[in-house]
């Protein structure tokens, strides 16, 4: 326990240490934590926003739901009306058309009954002088009976 | 234990260092042998390790903290130079725990700038920790094995250089000569030497009391050159008053060993005991030597002259 030499060899080496120290090993690993510590809070900020972000994505996207919703509801109405407008279009157009075709059959049929009238009036009047020959067992002088026949075939 | 020898002479022998010094001509050596010349040498009793006087090493002590302080820059800075920002893994995560530990108690007591504070306080829990840390190896183990590879029951190996005072008035020296050395690159020397004079009782300027300045001036130095003084004093003694007492009583507890089975096994239990106790011993020790040299620091770069 005798206080010599080894007092001044033990605070040489102490300098030693700590200049090593203060040198080599302190500032490299305080610089790594000091490092590691931004990664951390730009991890924490960035996750954060990512966050923020993730709710705002999912309120955008809860908006164009909705928004496509309305939107695929309007559309179907519209469909819808135009559905009923072509089928009252196409219903209209039927009946047009087969007013149309009634018309023209009535005034074929009139035109054929017009025919049929013509023909059998050009015809009447030998049917007659022929039922009237018989009738009588004679011959009618068909000049002398024309004009009556001629009349009733006008009213016929 | 060596055989045959009483307890007095153990404990003796486990108090004493390996000592190489210098013995002056004429010196009458343990063997009788007279010197012809000064010569350069092991001490081989106490009594002649005493009077090696002031030229004279502790090879132990000095061998054991270079050991010692060398291991914990080795792991450190290999550590620092293969640190990662990453996930820290196995050592480095210790290292780091150890680092950030050293660094937020530094800042808590130390808010100057100085590069050289953080580090010191790093170096001195470390190392201190790690010379403290040899008392808990069972007293006996490495200087009975240190005497048998030497040859010879005279020997001396002592394994915890803070039980040493030379080690730890070395260290509280140096933190001191770097106390002076902040205080006057921050206050400049006459600054240092005012605060050494001017306080605590500031000497009056005017007036007829100026004759009572000198005095004023005298009774302020002795406070506050005793207080200097104290702090490397207190600093150093602490540590070793606390690591020799734990030492010692290591040593008194493995006298029991030599008697007998019940005294052995009730010695060991002991020794379990005060190991486990000195765990927190050499850890508080560690920490309270760094603690005080980061307030002692902070108060080389405190100036008064501002605060007042």
């Amino acid at each position: 326990m005798n206080i010599n030499l080894t007092l001044i060899g033990q605070t040489l080496t102490f300098f030693v240490f700590v200049w090593f120290c203060a040198k080599f090993v302190w500032p490299a690993l305080i610089a790594v934590m000091v490092e590691r510590e931004k990664k951390i809070a730009d991890g924490l900020q960035a996750a954060e926003r990512a966050d923020k972000d993730l709710e705002l994505a999912q309120k955008k996207a809860t908006e164009e739901l909705s928004s496509a919703k309305e939107q695929a509801a309007a559309i179907v109405d519209q469909a819808n009306k135009r559905a009923t407008q072509i089928v009252d279009e196409a219903k209209e157009q039927a009946k047009v058309e087969g007013d149309r075709i009634v018309t023209a059959a009535k005034a074929e049929v009139e035109q054929e009954t017009n025919r049929a009238k013509e023909a059998l009036r050009s015809q009447v009047a030998t049917l007659a002088l022929a039922g009237a020959e018989k009738v009588l067992g004679q011959a009618i002088d068909a000049k002398a009976h024309n004009d009556l026949v001629s009349k009733l075939a006008a009213d016929l | 234990m060596a055989g045959g020898a009483t307890s007095t002479e153990y404990i003796q022998h486990h108090l004493q260092n390996w000592t190489y010094g210098k013995l002056p001509e004429g010196y009458t050596r343990y063997d009788g042998t007279v010197l012809g010349e000064s010569t350069w040498t092991s001490a081989h009793s106490y009594q002649e390790a005493k009077d090696m006087g002031f030229t004279a090493v502790h090879v132990d002590t000095l061998g054991w903290s270079i050991f010692l302080g060398v291991l914990f820059l080795f792991i450190f800075s290999r550590v620092a130079k293969k640190a990662t920002s990453d996930t820290p893994k196995g050592l480095q995560s210790f290292v780091e725990l150890i680092v950030s530990f050293i660094d937020s108690t530094v800042k808590d007591t130390f808010h100057y700038k100085n590069r050289m504070v953080a580090p010191m306080g790093l170096t001195i829990f470390c190392w201190v920790f790690l010379m403290n840390f040899m008392d808990l190896i069972p007293v006996d183990w490495i200087p009975t094995l240190a005497a048998n590879i030497a040859g010879g029951d005279h020997f001396f190996f002592k394994v915890v250089p803070t039980t040493d005072p030379n080690a730890t008035l070395g260290m509280a020296i140096g933190v001191f000569l770097l106390m002076i050395f902040f205080s006057v690159q921050q206050k400049g020397l006459i600054g240092f030497i005012k605060e050494l004079t001017f306080h605590p009782f500031a000497p009056p300027t005017k007036g007829a009391a100026i004759v009572l300045a000198p005095l004023m001036i005298a009774i302020n130095f002795i406070l506050e050159f005793v207080s200097l003084i104290a702090k490397p004093i207190s600093l150093g003694l602490r540590l070793f008053g606390n690591l020799y007492a734990g030492e010692m009583i290591f040593i008194l507890i493995a006298l029991m060993f030599s008697g007998g089975l019940l005294f052995g096994l009730f010695g060991g239990l002991l020794q379990w005991a005060w190991a486990v106790f000195h765990i927190l011993v050499i850890t508080l020790q560690a920490f309270v030597f760094m603690v005080l040299t980061t307030v002692y620091m902070a108060m080389a770069h405190d100036n008064h002259d501002e605060s007042h």
